[in-house]
């Protein structure tokens, strides 16, 4: 059974998903630039975006596999937008630490970015999802034709880096990155085939 | 012993706010008449009546917190952190490894009775109760710079007795070569102590060392309190080490157990990662964390996010003519 929705609806559920993206990175600046963040904002601000960012991404991961298997179709319409706020949760994140963290010291900011192996992984997966981000415009999307699936079929290993970033950022508390782990492992095994088929194409070259 | 000469290397006021600024905040408090002569000498209340201009919020404790009776530094000129981000901003990993969550799971911590064993190699072994945390040695104000590992740090107003007067009571033999310090270990009352993922992943109790020589300086301090009040659980409650010149971790907490022994102590952060953390933990630029750079820190003041502002770290936070010479001759990179 189909569930679908009727078309019209569309545009006020998209204004949702703007508002649910938007408050609460609203809300989180707010907060900061009044000093109600608690005693060390910029480290909330950092970590609020970094998490924020990794959610929303999984969510992005979520729909194709949920339509497929519900049926619901008319999801895949926000997953798009999904993937973009996950870049610019992302791009907040990495804004903060240049802003507030290093400010503005860029000779510090390349040093830790090359220095430290978290910052590095977390800073590859930025690039290539600033990539995706980039070619998400339809336009950009019909030109590239088969190339444009093969270039976002990197969201998969995106994730992945964006795992092992938290994994390796935290000192000793590592259950919440192992969480993410089995929510990334999850969200893979929805598409098995998928990547077994790639496993062949490897193994039998 | 009473440290109250400013030497060079201390941070005044002036570094951190802008001075005219400051004395304008002191000046509209003044002719407001919210301060009698008296208070406007104690750091405490002045702190607290800034931070209703601040805006800041401390947090409801069901937790009480006692006036102390000490030896106040009076015309001090440095810019305090405000004491809602001292209790409010924690790494206690016993209450929550997120910073304000020894704030929250803290407030029903029952410090009295409490009992700090004084053991090992000593002529005179000693036993602290509750009220001889106060009453046995006299108290005074230090306002000291708080660096943290994770490379933020803060200005404190503590309160308490030098760490030197306790070791010379307890009269060590010629074998006591380092000291042992343990926290409390009441997995009831301590939920990081009873989940691993409150608790960080650590193994508990919480231990720390010192060799006996650091422990004899006189910066090293036993703390009870800090601005004027006894100190709230999330900051180490009823008694808790301080040593400016080292990285935050080895100010332990809420201790129960100082052991005098022969042997360099294990401590706790070193157990978990020895190739991060190491017995020493001397703030020091010019060697970084393997995942960050210490060479520059973030002072936490009052403000938002725009006045977090990162400040060049200095080596063994700024007390390096009191601290120096304990580490003559030593490799400062592989003794880290």
């Amino acid at each position: 059974m189909a569930i679908d929705v009727p078309r019209r609806w569309i545009p006020y559920f998209k204004v949702l998903v703007h508002l649910a993206a938007l408050y609460p990175l609203i809300n989180l600046y707010y907060a900061a630039f009044s000093d109600q963040l608690g005693g060390d904002p910029v480290e909330a601000v950092i970590h609020f975006t970094g998490i924020g960012a990794l959610n929303l991404l999984l969510i992005s991961l979520l729909i194709s596999p949920l339509a497929k298997r519900f049926k619901l179709i008319f999801l895949m319409q926000f997953r798009r937008m999904i993937g973009l706020y996950a870049f610019i949760y992302a791009l907040c994140h990495i804004l903060n630490f240049l802003f507030f963290e290093v400010q503005f010291d860029l000779q510090l900011f390349i040093e830790e970015v090359f220095k430290r192996p978290y910052i590095t992984l977390g800073m590859s997966a930025f690039l290539l999802l600033t990539a995706l981000a980039v070619t998400s415009i339809s336009k950009l999307r019909r030109k590239m034709k088969n190339r444009w699936q093969i270039l976002h079929n990197f969201i998969y290993l995106i994730a992945l880096l964006v795992v092992i970033h938290f994994y390796w950022s935290v000192k000793s508390e590592i259950i919440e990155p192992l969480i993410y782990f089995a929510m990334y492992a999850a969200l893979m095994m929805f598409r098995h085939k998928k990547l077994r088929g790639w496993m062949k194409g490897i193994t039998s070259r | 012993m009473i440290i109250k000469t400013t030497s060079t290397s201390d941070c005044k006021e002036h570094d951190v706010t802008d001075e005219n600024i400051y004395h304008q905040r002191r000046e509209l408090i003044k002719k407001m008449g919210f301060l009698g002569a008296g208070s406007l000498l104690s750091s405490s209340a002045g702190a607290s009546i800034l931070d209703i201009f601040r805006d800041d919020k401390i947090p409801p404790s069901l937790f009480s917190q006692n006036k102390l009776d000490y030896k106040a530094i009076n015309g001090f000129d440095e810019e305090l952190t405000p004491e809602a981000k001292i209790t409010g901003h924690n790494n206690f990993y016993e209450f929550g490894v997120e910073k304000q969550q020894p704030a929250e799971l803290s407030q029903s911590f029952n410090v009295n009775p409490w009992t700090l064993k004084i053991s090992g190699e000593v002529e005179n072994p000693l036993t602290l109760g509750y009220d001889e945390l106060y009453s046995s040695f006299d108290l005074e104000e230090r306002i000291y710079r708080l660096r943290c590992v994770e490379a933020w740090s803060m200005v404190v107003p503590w309160i308490g007795f030098s760490l030197a007067d306790l070791v010379k009571k307890a009269k060590p033999t010629s074998r006591a070569k380092y000291l042992s310090f343990e926290t409390l270990y009441d997995p009831v009352q301590m939920p990081g102590q009873r989940s691993r993922r409150l608790g960080g992943g650590l193994d508990y109790p919480y231990i720390e060392g010192l060799r006996i020589d650091e422990a004899m300086n006189p910066l090293a301090l036993m703390s009870v309190g800090l601005y004027g009040k006894t100190l709230p659980p999330q900051n180490g409650a009823p008694i808790r080490l301080i040593l400016p010149w080292k990285y935050g971790f080895k100010s332990i907490k809420s201790i129960v157990g100082i052991k005098f022994v022969e042997r360099q102590p294990a401590t706790t952060w070193n157990l978990l990662a020895a190739n991060e953390y190491g017995f020493y933990a001397n703030v020091n630029p010019t060697v970084d964390h393997p995942r960050w750079s210490q060479a520059s820190e973030r002072r936490i003041t009052s403000g938002g996010i725009f006045a977090q502002n990162r400040i060049p770290t200095l080596p063994f936070n700024g007390y390096g003519k009191q601290v120096a010479d304990l580490y003559s001759g030593m490799n400062l990179r592989k003794y880290y």
